[in-house]
Parts: structure tokens; sequence; C-alpha cells
């Protein structure tokens, strides 16, 4: 854990300010903005929209779509970090590259590749009909662009803490007879648990909130293919503003469930630390 | 250590087991995908409950409608990209044109129901503040210094490209087909043009909720409906002359082969020019076409307005007007481009 | 403290396996797929697109919006960071909670609230408005909506590395009587200099494709607030896939270009560490 020694004085004085305001302007006020909206008329019409079926078949959908693309990029970002901060290769700063490239693409286009790979017009298309199988226009579709545009997070969190640590406690684990599985595990993995949290944090986040990218493979389907951020942007341009508003705060309520995991994770973390110092 | 992230792991593996969507639904009813655009929701709504009612009394099979909306353009491209209609019902013809092109509908849609394959039409009014202040009442109006206007980007947005349209039909009357005079006058125009949203909504949020401009271009039925949103603010001012704005339907010839819905799709699309049809067309402030009933509605539209269509000779019908207008390179990039 | 190469450990082949066949199948063939559709436009279409004015402009203003949100972004992103980290105040759990909300928030809702916010009538935009000052409507409202889409980049980038200082170097500094500033720029800035890199690049790239939130704010006229997204979205309602995916690669080779630059730089960076 980071060693926290308190400043006093001017600087510590003017920091904080300086972040509550940043924050109060550019994240408070739009939040507030959200809510108002949503409550405009109580809590009665927001319940009505919240609990409405669509609004439900769509949370759950960006749950399972969420968690899915999670999983696999956590699985990702370990094994991308560990081969980057752990060898020497060629090409190494290409593949990093690489690795960032769904953030330097719009997320329009990011859905677009996959419709241009599996769409009707994608050279893939002829062999899917065959077999029957359905990736964009369904659940699938709604994973892989998922998975595309959170890319990167995992990865990116891990692989400056990973580099910035020697490898000399892992080499000795090795020589003692740790075999791979074992050395991330004990040695490895409580050194970067904090870096690969705050990753999935942002990846859920993320994955939880994409619209660009999954409303060109999504389709619209509406009960089928309907993302809650899909739907909420469905709603707005019905005329639905309330609903729509209010369907936008499960979103800031989820954000709020995964800050309390945070939290306490965090906590059981620090225990389990103390209790390695004794 | 370890334990703890084992349950990090598998949390969210037995979320996901519980929420994936039970899909072993057996001896599911016939499904049929309506692929429509932006504001026909309610529309949809209430018309797929009167015709699931009307086919199972007449046809004793019950069915389940898939709706889907978005920009009419984008609509369609899903359906270009695999999205399997059966149905589309979209903002403009040139968008089921596309569809076309891609081989999925049979050439001849248009004839294939009556009234061009348009069971309901619309127009562009404007939307002004209430009292109207600026007294604008018609598109001379737009033009004058200190107007603001407010209306979405044409290369964005289907419903922009009858505003401009509509805005083109009367200047061409007014200068007497004198193209430099139009072409100036239309420049005029976008020179007033405070905000050009990238879709309908977003104009309309741009004028209702963030005050900008003093006059909205807008498809009747939206303006009513963001009439609806915020009563006291506003009223409708319906210009002497503007554009028929008509949006068509059509079948999705392949899918409803392959999904073995024809029969299904035409009775759809049939049953929307139906007394029920059309009434349930003009609760939704769409015009219907059928002029008996269109007359139930005389109060809410102002029938007399004289509407120019897209296949006058001014456009030639939306392939040469999409080109010469639209199209990059088009009239519209050189109203906007520097010289 | 640059990691050394390691011979004796085991896990290259699967890790980079794992890593190489999840990235081509996700990214690559992908990519592939995009570049053969712009393939139909040949050399001299993309040249002419390429040099069109409006798609120069549109780009123009594209990246000088990102980089300047980026740029407030590492600034603020680095003063966040610090706070949370260095003091310990009251609701600084709840600003450290606050940072991933752009994330979670859908961008076009994002969209519409800053600009019911900015605009001249809305609660920040007023006092703007009445110092002749646009927000929204305006570059500034592009930056705005950027930024914020963006704000978690750096502050996230940041935090772990800050948290996983080692404060002997700055107590010697302190012992052999530097001072904070010094300490500062010469301890801890070299150290948290890659993330920081990081921060900024990663915030810079989404910045240019950023697309459902900035088209609510930035008043789309072409050739001043018209961004590079919202020309291959209108190129597609034309149904010119080529024509969309060529300017999409386009930008992308650009981006792609500095993203590359940068991790050159980082990596020098680390070897300088290492070397010291």
């Amino acid at each position: 854990m980071a060693y926290v020694r308190e400043e006093r004085g001017w600087a510590r004085l003017i920091l904080i300010t300086v972040s509550f305001l940043f924050v109060a302007l550019m994240l408070i006020l739009p939040l507030a903005q959200v809510l108002s909206k949503a409550f405009e008329h109580g809590i009665k019409p927001f319940w009505e929209a919240v609990s409405d079926e669509y609004s439900v078949k769509a949370a759950r959908l960006s749950a399972l779509t969420a968690i899915l693309a999670v999983l696999l990029n956590t699985f990702f970002g370990i094994a991308a970090a560990w081969a980057i901060t752990r060898f020497a290769f060629r090409g190494k700063g290409f593949l990093i590259t690489i690795i960032d490239i769904p953030f330097a693409v719009s997320p329009v286009i990011a859905g677009l590749v996959f419709v241009m790979t599996f769409g009707r017009l994608g050279w893939a298309y002829p062999f899917l009909q065959e077999h029957d199988l359905k990736i964009i226009f369904a659940t699938p579709g709604l994973v892989l662009a998922t998975i595309f545009v959170t890319l990167p997070f995992v990865a990116r969190e891990i692989i400056p803490v990973l580099a910035a640590r020697g490898t000399d406690e892992e080499e000795a684990a090795v020589l003692m007879g740790a075999g791979l599985w074992r050395t991330f595990w004990k040695v490895t993995l409580p050194h970067i648990r904090w870096a690969l949290l705050y990753g999935i944090i942002l990846c859920s986040a993320r994955a939880m909130g994409e619209f660009g990218a999954v409303s060109v493979v999504s389709g619209h389907l509406r009960g089928k293919t309907n993302t809650l951020p899909l739907h909420i942007e469905i709603l707005f341009r019905e005329y639905h503003t309330l609903q729509s508003f209010s369907v936008a705060t499960i979103l800031v309520i989820v954000a709020i469930l995964i800050l309390i995991a945070r939290h306490v994770v965090e906590r059981v973390g620090r225990k389990e630390a103390e209790y390695y110092v004794r | 250590m370890s334990r703890f992230f084992i349950a990090l792991l598998a949390l969210p593996l037995a979320l996901g087991w519980a929420l994936a969507p039970a899909s072993t639904a057996w001896a599911a009813p016939r499904e049929l995908t309506n692929i429509s655009y932006d504001p026909t929701r309610e529309l949809y709504d209430e018309y797929n409950k009167a015709f699931t009612a009307h086919w199972l009394e007449s046809q004793g099979e019950e069915i389940a409608i898939v709706q889907s909306h978005g920009g009419s353009s984008k609509q369609a491209r899903t359906v270009i990209e695999g999205n399997e209609a059966d149905v589309v019902t979209l903002a403009l013809a040139i968008d089921i044109t596309a569809i076309e092109e891609a081989g999925l509908i049979k050439a001849g849609w248009r004839e294939e129901f009556p009234d061009n394959s348009c069971p309901y039409t619309s127009t562009i009014v404007f939307l002004v503040r209430k009292g109207n202040p600026k007294n604008i009442k018609d598109w001379g109006d737009l033009v004058r210094e200190g107007v603001g206007v407010i209306t979405p980007n044409p290369k964005t947005s289907g419903g922009a490209r009858w505003n401009y349209l509509a805005a083109w039909a009367y200047a061409d009357r007014l200068y007497n087909h004198d193209e430099a005079k139009v072409i100036d006058f239309m420049k005029k125009l976008f020179a007033n043009v405070l905000v050009l949203d990238a879709g309908a909504r977003g104009s309309t949020n741009t004028f209702v909720q963030n005050g900008q401009g003093d006059a909205l271009l807008a498809w009747e039925n939206e303006a009513y409906l963001a009439l609806a949103e915020t009563p006291d603010q506003f009223e409708i001012v319906a210009p002497p002359t503007s554009i028929l704005a008509e949006p068509p339907v059509a079948i999705v010839d392949e899918n409803a082969d392959k999904k073995g819905t024809r029969d299904l799709a035409t009775a759809y699309l049939q049953y929307l020019y139906s007394e029920n049809g059309q009434r349930i067309a003009g609760k939704h402030f769409y015009r219907p076409s059928n002029p008996a009933i269109a007359q139930e509605f005389k109060d809410v539209f102002t029938l007399s307005m004289e509407l120019i269509t897209i296949d006058d000779p001014l456009f030639g019908g939306w392939d040469i007007a999409q080109e010469k207008h639209f199209n990059d390179g088009g009239v519209f990039d050189r109203i906007y481009s520097n010289d | 403290m640059r990691a050394k190469k390691s011979k004796t450990l085991p896990g290259f082949g699967i890790s980079l396996g794992v890593t190489m066949s999840y990235v081509s199948f996700i990214v690559l063939i992908p990519m592939f797929s995009l570049a053969l559709e712009s393939a139909d436009l040949g050399p001299r279409g993309f040249w002419r697109l390429a040099t069109d004015s409006r798609t120069l402009a549109a780009i123009r203003v594209s990246f000088l919006c990102s980089l300047a949100a980026a740029l407030i972004n590492t600034v603020f992103g680095l003063i966040l960071a610090w706070t949370i980290v260095r003091y310990r105040f009251p609701f600084r759990r709840l600003i450290d909670g606050l940072i991933e909300l752009p994330f979670a928030l859908p961008t076009a809702v994002a969209g519409i609230s800053l600009t019911v916010l900015t605009a001249d009538k809305g609660w920040v935009g007023y006092p703007f408005a009445l110092l002749g000052i646009k927000l929204a409507y305006a570059k500034i409202g592009i930056i705005i909506a950027i930024t914020f889409v963006t704000i978690p980049f750096v502050a996230r980038a940041v935090q772990p590395v800050l948290e996983r200082l080692s404060p002997d170097l700055e107590e010697a500094g302190l012992l052999l009587g530097a001072g904070r500033a010094r300490i500062f720029l010469k301890i801890i800035l070299p150290e948290i200099f890659p993330a920081l890199l990081t921060g900024f690049s990663l915030a810079f790239a989404r910045g240019l494709g950023e697309y459902g939130s900035v088209i609510f704010i930035a008043g789309n006229k072409p050739f001043s607030t018209e961004i590079v997204p919202l020309i291959i979205m209108s190129k597609l309602e034309q149904f010119n896939y080529d024509q969309a995916t060529a300017v999409a690669i386009l930008t992308l080779v650009a981006s792609f270009a500095i993203m590359f630059a940068v991790n050159r730089i980082q990596t020098r960076a680390a070897l300088f560490a290492g070397e010291k």
C-alpha cells in the first residue's frame, strides 16, 4: 500500500479545492441534470419507466454482454501484460499499439468492422448462413462489439505497474520450483491487484455504457437486441425524455454499485496486507 | 488472497448464468419483424395490438411482432447488412430503393400497395415560440435578418431532406424557376441556420430545451409530439405551400420468403389501409391517405396546404433529387462551401 | 527499475499465443475487412477524399479539440489522482468513485445534459453568455464534451503508479533539503511520466473518435464545428461504404501514428529511468 504522508499548507488546500471544483463542474452538475430530469414528476413515473418490460429486458442484456466482455478481456489483459513485460520479442512496440487500436477507432467504425466481416455484405456471411449462425443483429455481435471497445482497459492498466516492477521475485519463485500458475498467483498477482481492479472497473463501466459500436451491430430489435444505452437513446428520440433519463439513472446506480463493490474489495485487500505484515 | 480472487471470478459467472435470457420458448408463435424509423413508436405500438387482434380473430393464429426504430437510412442499412426484417416502414422511398438495389426487395414495390405504397403522409411545418414573436408565416420569413432557424442536417437526417426540398419548392415558385436565385435563397436560409443537428430529435431538443432559434423546421407529426411534451410554450405554423412527405412501406421479399411469413407480411401492410389502420395513423398525427378518414382529422391538420410531391417535375423523384442536392459535391454542399 | 527480460520465466509461448490469437480475431481480421471495403475506392478516389477541403476542416476541428481536451485532462487528472492518493479529506471517496461516471453514462445522455447545462440559458452557460462567450454550439462545446468523456483515462492511469510509489526517494530528497517542487519534478514526475503519457494518448485517441456526445453539443456546422465521425456518418447515410471507411482509415492511421510515437517515447523514458 502507498505510504500516506499528510502534508499541510497551501499546496494541499489548493489541490483539494481544484479537485472539488473540477469534479463539481464536470461530473456532479451533469449528474444532477440527469437526476433532476428523471425525478421531475416524482418517483412514480420514474418507477414506471424503469420497470417497463423492455427496460428490464434491456438491462438484462446489458448485464450479460458486459459480464462476458469483462471476463474475456481480463483473461486477455493478464496474458498480454505477462508476454509484453516479461519477455523481449520482435514487434513488441507494434503489438502494444495494436492493443490500443480500439481506443483510436471511432465507435461507429468499431461496429462497422464486424458488420463488414459477419454481416450480409461480409466475407464470412455465406459460411455463417450455411451453419445457421447469427452474429450481427444478435447477442454474439453485441458481445463482440463490446469486447472490441473495452479490449485495452485491463491490459493497459496492468502493463505500467508490471513494467515498473522487476522480475527478481518471480525468477526466485521459479528457481525454487514454482510453476507458472503458482508464480503468477502468489508472486505477481498480489502486486498488480489494484491496477487489475481498476482495469476491471473501467472495463465494466465502459462495457455497460457503450453506445456507438453496439448501436451499429444491434439492429435495435426491441426486447431482443436493445441494450440499456440503446434503449435510452431510442426513448429520447421518441419524445419520452423523462423515461429516457429515468432509465439512464439505472446506469448511474450500476456505477455506484460497482464503486461499493470496489470499496469492499479494497477493505478486504487491506486486511490481508496487514495480516501478511504481522 | 487466492480464494478472494476466485470469488471475484465466480460471482460474475453466476450472475451471467442467472441473467442469460431464457431462450427455450417452445411452440413460439410466428414472428414478424417490422423495421421502422424514429418517431413511429406510438403509432406501431397501437397498430401492432390492433393487427394482432385482427389476425387472431380472422385467422385464429397468435403472432408476435418485433419492432425496431432508429434513423431511417441507418435502419435501411441494417437490413442491407443482414438484419432480418419481414417488412420495412421507413421515412424515405430512397431508403427502400437502397434495399432494393442490394437485392432484398423486388423491383416494383411501389406499386405493390395503394398510393405509391404510402399508407399515410406528412408534411413540413414550423414550430415557433408562443405568440409567434417574429411573425413567421411562410418560408420567405425564414430568410429575414435576425431570424434564427433550426433544422437537422440533410446529409445525416432523412427528415431534413424534406425540409430542404420544401424550402426549395417555395423559392422555385417565387423566382419562377430561376435556379441561381433559388440557390441564393437557400444560401440565405442556411446562413440563418444556427445549429445543424445530426437528427430530427436533436434539433427539437436544441429548439425546445435549449432555447435556440425562432423557428424549427419539423415533420408535422414530430411538431405535435414536441408540442405534447411542452404544451404552453410553442405553436405550430403551417406555411401555405410545403412538401408532401411520403413514408413508404414494403415487404422485404428475400426475408419473408426465407422465413415463410409472406402472407402475414402482406396482410400486415394491407391492414394499414383499412379504416381502423387509417384512424390509428391519424391519431398519431400522420395524415391518412384515405381522404374520407383524413377529413375526420380536419381540426388537427391544415388540409388546405398546397403540398408538392417529390415526383413533381421540379424534383423528378428521389433518385434524381438525391443525386442533385444531397450527394457529396451536390447543391447542398455548394451552399455551405466557401465560394 | 525496468523489468529485466527474463530467460528463466515460463509462460512465454502461452501468453503470447493467447494475446496474438485474441488480437487477431477481435482487432486485426475485422480491421482487414474494413480495409478491403475501402479498397474499392482506388488510390485516386482515396486521394480526392483525403484532400477534400471539408474533410480536412473536420479533421482539424477533431484534432484540435481532442488535443485541448486531452491536455485539460492531463492537468486535472494528475491533480485528481494526486489529491485522492496523497490526502485524506471529507468526500474523498465520493470524488474517487465519481471518476468512472463518464464511462457508465451513455454518451448520448452525457451530450444532452452537457448541452442543457452549457446552452446560453443553462446553469453554466448563462454567466458566460453574459460575457459574450458561447459554450454550447461552438468549439468550446466540443472540447467540454470530449473532456467529460475522457476524464477517467489520465486519473486512472496515474493513480496505481502513485499508490505504488515508494516514499524512500522522496524522504531522501527531503532530508537532503530539496524543495517540494524540486522533489516533484526530479523524483515523482519521472516515475509517473509513462503513465501520464499513456493517459494522455488514450484520452486523445478516444476524443478523436467520440461521436455520441459531441453531436448534440457541437452545432455541426460545416467548416467550423463539424467533426470527423460526423463526416463518416453522413457518408454512411448515403450508403457510401467505401468512402466512409476510407475517412475512417485516414483518421485511424493518424491516431495510430500518434500512439505509436507515444509508445516509443514511453519505452525510451522507461529505458532512461532504468539506466539511472
